[in-house]
C-alpha cells in the first residue's frame, strides 16, 4: 500500500514538475552565494520539523518512541553529550574523573545553570534523577545501566560521585541520559507528573505548547547557559503521512524532513525543490543485515553462511533499493567511525565461489532439479522480515533471485511486526531474516552479541556463541581507554567477518531536506542537528514572526 | 412504544457484555502485547524492564482476572489508562479525538445525504436518459477511485498548485491569533479536501439506493392511479412516491450512527488529522488493550442504539409498523 502510494505519488509529481518547469523562473538565486558573505546573524524565525508520529511523553525515561525523544532533546540536558565527531564531552557536567579502580566516576557540575522555573541545577537533581530511574515504581525502561551503580553520593552542589559495583566502561554514555528536575518531582508519582505533558529542562528550548497529534512548539532559552539559540522556535509537526508531509515540504510549510531515497534522487531534483531547499546526505546510524538462525543445521557450518554472503549482491542492492544512497556494511559498526575496522575481509559477489564454499560443505545438486541437496535434505529456507518496511521485501526478492543461482531455493514471508517478533524472533522460530540494528554512539556488543544473550527473548536471537568473542566484549566493556577498546572491537570485527553470523548488508544514508534559509548548517559525523543552536536565518529571509 | 424502548435497552446490557467479553479475548489473542513495542529490539532497554511493564499492566494475570478487573472498571464508566507511554486516562484520549471524527463524519454525511438523495430521486425519475447515465457515471467514479490517491492529486493540485487550500492538519500556525470568524474559515479550509474526497466517495451508495427505492415506488400501483386521477406528476413525484421512497432511508440513518465515531484511518492519516480513525488503528498497532476496549464499547453502544434509533424512527413514519402491540 505505502509503496503503491510512493509510486503513484511519484508518478504525477514527476508528470506535473515536467510540465510546470518551464513558466517557472526558478534558477538558483545568486541572492544566497551574495548573502552568506555579507549577513549578519540574527535571532527570530522558527524551524518546522515534519515528524509521522506524535511523541508520548516528555519526561523522556518514561518514553520509549524517537518523536519524544527528539523534541525532548531540545528541552533537556545530560551531564555528558556526543560533539559533532562524536567523542563525550561535557554537558551539565564541566568535567569527570574515573577512579583509579574504574568503579567511581566523579562529575563537577557547570554552575550558573537554571531550570526553565529559574530553580539552580544542583547535584541533587543528578542523584534524584538516579533513585527515580532505579525506582521499581517507575516505568521507565532504560534502568539497566544504573542498576548496575552501587551509590550516588553527592559531594556539594557541584559535585557527584557514582559509584559502580565493577567497572564498567558504557556507564560513561549513559550520563547521557536526560537529568530531571528534583524540585518538581519529588514526592510526586511520576507517571501522574504534569510535566509529562508540560516538560521543565534546563536545554536551549523551552516547552510552549502541545497540541497531540498536531504539533509540539517549543521556544527559545533566554538563559541557555551555552547562549540563546538563535532560532526563536522549533515546531514539531505531526503528519503521519509521508507523502502528505512530502506535499507539505513542497508546499513549504514544513522546513526539515528526512526524505526517502526516491524522494531524494528523484522527486526533489527540479528547480522549484532546489530554489528552497538544500539536501544533505551522510551516513545513517543502522544497518540492515540477513540473520541466519545458528541453531538451525543449515546454517551451522560456517562455510554456507560464506557462501550465502559471496551469493548476495550487496552493491545490486544498494544500487536498486537505495538508488545508491548507503555503503556496504562489514560488521555492527558505521564506517568512518573509531570503531570501525575498515581491514576486515570482505565478500564481494561471487557465485563461483560460493557454490565452491556449499560444495566443501557437501552440498550439491545431485538430482539435477536445480536445488542443492544434502543427504536427503535439500537446500530450502524461508526469509522473514516485517511488514511496512518495502526496502526489506525488496532486498528479499533480490536475494532469493540471487541464492537461487547457487542452488538455493528461498521461500519469502512478510509479516506483521507483533507478529514476527512474538511468534518468530522470541520463539526461535525461523531460519534466516531481514533486520535492521540501530548503531549506538555506545559501541559495547553484549546485549545483541554476547553468548549469555541467546537465551529467553533477550537480542541475541541468531545465537551466536564464541568465547573468544565473549571474552573480547566483556574486556571491552571494563576497559575506559579508547585504545584499546577499539582493539577489541577490531578483532571482534575480524571474527564476524569470517564467521558471517549475518551477512551484514548496509549502513543507508541519511537523506535529508532543510529549508534554504537556514544558515551555519554543518553536516558532520553527528549529523545536522548537533549544533542547531547555531542555526540563524538572516533577517531579511525570516519567515516567521512572533510578537511574544 | 415506551415499554418497548425500555426492554429493548435491557436486552442491550447482556449483548453488550457479550460483545465485550469477545473483543476482549480477540484482542488478547492476538500475538505480541504492549510489552513487546515498549522494547521493540532496543539493546538499550532493559530485562527488568520488561518484568516490570508486564507487572505494572496486570498481564501476569489471567486473562479472565483481567476482564473481570475492567469490567468492574467499566461499570463506573472507567475506561482504565491508555498502556501508551502518555498513560492517559481512555477517556481523555477519546474525548481529545471525538469532536474532530464527529464533525468531519457529520458533516460528509449531511452532504451525502442532501447530493445523494436528490441525486438518486432524479435518476428514477429519468431512468435511463443522459442524466441518468451522467449521474451513476459520476457517482461510481467516485467510489471506483482510491480515496489515497484521489486525496494525493487533490492536496497536490489544490494546496501545491493553486495554493487554494491547506494540505494537511486541522488549523494553521496563526490560528491563535485570528478572529473568530477567520478561526472558522480556517477550520473550514482546512476541511474542505477531506470532507469533499469523503462525499465524493460516498454518493455512489446512497444515491444508487435512492434511485432503486424510488424506482420500486414509482412502479407501484397507487403512483399508476395517481396518474390515472391526472394529477400533476410534480405532485406525485415530491408529495406520494417521496414519502415512501425515503422510508429505508431512515434505516440508513440510523445505522450510519455507529460509523460517526469510527472516522476513517486513511483519511486522518494523509490528511494529518487526529482523529479517532488515528487513534484505533494506532491502538491496535501498539496493543494498547484499554484504549481498543474503550474505543470498541462506545462503538458497540452506538451501533445498538443506533439500531434502536432506526427503529423507532420507522415506526414513527410508518403507522403500519407497530411494536410490542401483537394483533393490531
Amino acid at each position: 500500500m505505502r509503496f503503491l502510494k510512493l509510486f503513484i505519488i511519484f508518478f504525477f509529481v514527476i508528470n506535473l514538475f515536467s510540465c510546470s518547469e518551464g513558466d517557472k523562473n526558478n534558477s538558483p538565486s545568486a541572492e544566497y552565494k551574495k548573502d552568506s558573505t555579507v549577513e549578519v546573524k540574527a535571532y527570530g524565525d522558527a524551524l518546522v520539523e515534519g515528524s509521522i508520529g506524535d511523541a508520548s511523553n516528555l519526561i523522556p525515561i518514561l518514553a520509549t518512541d524517537s518523536a519524544s525523544h527528539s523534541v525532548a532533546g531540545l528541552i533537556y540536558n545530560g551531564l555528558l553529550k556526543y560533539d559533532k565527531n562524536l567523542n563525550l564531552v561535557g554537558d551539565l557536567a564541566e568535567k569527570w574523573e574515573v577512579s583509579e579502580n574504574k568503579k567511581i566516576i566523579t562529575f563537577y557540575l557547570r554552575k550558573g545553570v537554571k531550570w526553565h522555573d529559574g530553580a539552580p541545577f544542583t547535584a541533587e537533581d543528578v542523584k534524584f534523577t538516579y533513585k527515580l530511574i532505579v525506582d521499581d515504581k517507575t516505568p521507565t525502561a532504560y534502568d539497566a545501566d544504573f542498576r548496575l551503580i552501587d551509590r550516588v553520593d553527592v559531594v556539594d552542589n557541584y559535585t557527584v560521585k557514582v559509584f559502580y559495583k565493577k567497572a564498567y566502561a558504557p556507564a560513561l554514555s549513559s550520563w547521557t541520559i536526560s537529568i530531571l528536575p528534583s524540585h518538581l518531582l519529588k514526592g510526586v508519582e511520576v507517571t501522574k507528573s504534569p510535566l509529562q505533558r508540560k516538560p521543565v529542562g534546563t536545554g536551549p528550548y523551552k516547552f510552549l505548547e502541545w497540541k497531540s497529534q498536531d504539533h509540539i512548539t517549543l521556544v527559545a532559552n533566554e538563559d541557555y547557559f551555552e547562549g540563546k539559540p538563535y532560532v526563536e522556535r522549533y515546531i514539531f509537526r505531526i503528519i503521519p503521512d509521508t507523502s502528505s508531509m512530502f506535499l507539505e515540504l513542497l508546499n513549504e510549510n514544513i522546513d526539515l524532513m528526512g526524505l526517502s531515497p526516491l524522494q531524494y534522487t528523484k522527486q526533489t531534483e527540479n528547480p522549484r525543490f532546489k530554489k528552497s531547499y538544500k539536501k544533505y546526505k551522510y551516513l545513517a546510524n543502522s544497518y540492515t543485515y540477513i540473520g541466519y538462525n545458528l541453531k538451525n543445521p543449515f546454517f551451522a557450518d560456517k562455510r554456507v553462511r560464506q557462501a550465502l554472503s559471496y551469493a548476495t549482491p550487496k552493491n545490486d542492492i544498494i544500487k536498486g533499493v537505495l538508488f545508491g544512497l548507503g555503503e556496504i556494511a562489514t560488521g555492527p559498526y558505521k564506517p568512518g567511525t573509531i570503531w570501525y575496522n575498515r581491514d576486515v575481509k570482505r565478500y564481494e559477489y561471487d557465485l563461483e565461489k560460493a557454490k565452491e564454499l556449499l560444495k566443501e560443505a557437501g552440498w550439491q545438486d545431485r538430482d539435477g532439479d536445480g536445488i542443492l541437496e544434502k543427504g536427503k535434505k535439500k537446500f530450502k529456507v524461508t526469509i522473514l522480515t516485517n511488514q511496512g518496511n518495502s526496502t526489506r521485501s525488496r532486498i528479499a526478492e533480490i536475494v532469493q533471485q540471487s541464492w537461487k543461482k547457487i542452488g538455493v531455493d528461498v521461500e519469502i514471508r512478510i509479516l506483521e511486526w507483533a507478529t514476527f517478533i512474538s511468534e518468530y524472533i522470541d520463539k526461535r522460530n525461523f531460519q534466516v531474516v531481514i533486520l535492521g540494528w540501530s548503531i549506538p554512539q555506545e559501541p559495547d556488543l553484549y546485549d545483541v552479541w554476547h553468548s549469555s544473550n541467546c537465551r529467553d527473548k533477550k537480542l541475541n536471537f541468531i545465537c551466536y556463541q564464541n568465547k573468544e568473542v565473549d571474552k573480547l566484549i566483556e574486556l571491552a566493556r571494563t576497559e575506559f581507554d579508547t585504545e584499546k577498546r577499539k582493539e577489541y572491537y577490531y578483532k571482534i570485527q575480524e571474527i564476524f567477518a569470517e564467521e558471517q553470523p549475518y551477512t551484514f548488508l548496509y549502513v543507508p544514508d541519511a537523506l535529508i531536506a532543510l529549508h534554504k534559509r537556514f544558515r551555519n548548517v554543518k553536516p558532520a559525523p553527528a549529523g545536522l542537528m548537533y549544533n542547531f543552536i547555531e542555526w540563524y536565518v538572516p533577517k531579511s529571509e525570516q519567515k516567521y514572526h512572533f510578537t511574544q | 412504544m415506551l415499554a418497548y424502548i425500555v426492554k429493548r435497552l435491557f436486552g442491550m446490557i447482556p449483548l453488550l457484555v457479550g460483545i465485550t467479553l469477545i473483543s476482549f479475548l480477540v484482542i488478547n489473542l492476538a500475538p505480541g502485547d504492549p510489552v513487546q513495542f515498549l522494547s521493540q529490539m532496543n539493546p538499550k532497554i532493559s530485562e527488568t524492564a520488561r518484568a516490570k511493564f508486564i507487572k505494572l499492566y496486570n498481564l501476569d494475570k489471567p486473562i479472565h482476572v483481567r476482564y473481570w478487573l475492567w469490567l468492574k472498571k467499566l461499570v463506573k464508566l472507567d475506561f482504565g489508562e491508555s498502556f501508551a507511554a502518555d498513560r492517559k486516562p481512555v477517556l481523555e484520549k477519546i474525548k481529545e479525538r471525538l469532536p474532530l471524527t464527529l464533525y468531519l463524519n457529520i458533516t460528509s454525511m449531511m452532504l451525502i445525504f442532501l447530493i445523494a438523495l436528490p441525486l438518486g430521486i432524479l435518476s428514477a425519475y429519468y431512468k435511463d436518459s443522459i442524466f441518468d447515465r451522467g449521474v451513476t457515471i459520476f457517482v461510481f467514479i467516485g467510489f471506483a477511485i482510491p480515496t489515497f490517491w484521489l486525496a494525493l492529486l487533490c492536496m497536490y493540485y489544490f494546496g501545491v498548485i493553486l495554493g487554494w487550500l491547506p494540505i494537511a492538519g486541522l488549523k494553521s500556525y496563526n490560528y491563535e491569533s485570528l478572529s473568530t470568524f477567520g478561526k472558522v474559515v480556517d477550520i473550514v479550509k482546512h476541511t474542505i479536501l477531506p470532507v469533499g474526497i469523503s462525499v465524493f466517495g460516498g454518493l455512489a451508495g446512497l444515491s444508487r439506493f435512492a434511485r432503486n427505492s424510488m424506482l420500486d415506488v414509482l412502479n407501484d400501483e397507487y403512483i399508476e392511479a395517481a396518474r390515472a386521477r391526472g394529477l400533476p406528476e410534480r405532485k406525485i413525484l415530491f408529495k406520494h412516491a417521496l414519502k415512501n421512497a425515503l422510508l429505508p432511508v431512515i434505516t440508513i440513518l440510523g445505522l450510519s450512527i455507529p460509523g460517526l465515531i469510527g472516522g476513517s484511518v486513511i483519511f486522518e492519516s494523509i490528511f494529518g488529522l487526529p482523529g479517532m480513525g488515528q487513534l484505533f488503528y494506532q491502538s491496535v498497532m501498539m496493543r494498547d488493550y484499554p484504549t481498543i476496549m474503550g474505543i470498541l464499547v462506545i462503538g458497540a453502544v452506538l451501533t445498538l442504539i443506533g439500531n434502536l434509533i432506526a427503529d423507532v424512527a420507522y415506526a414513527l413514519a410508518d403507522p403500519r409498523i407497530r411494536y410490542g402491540k401483537k394483533g393490531k
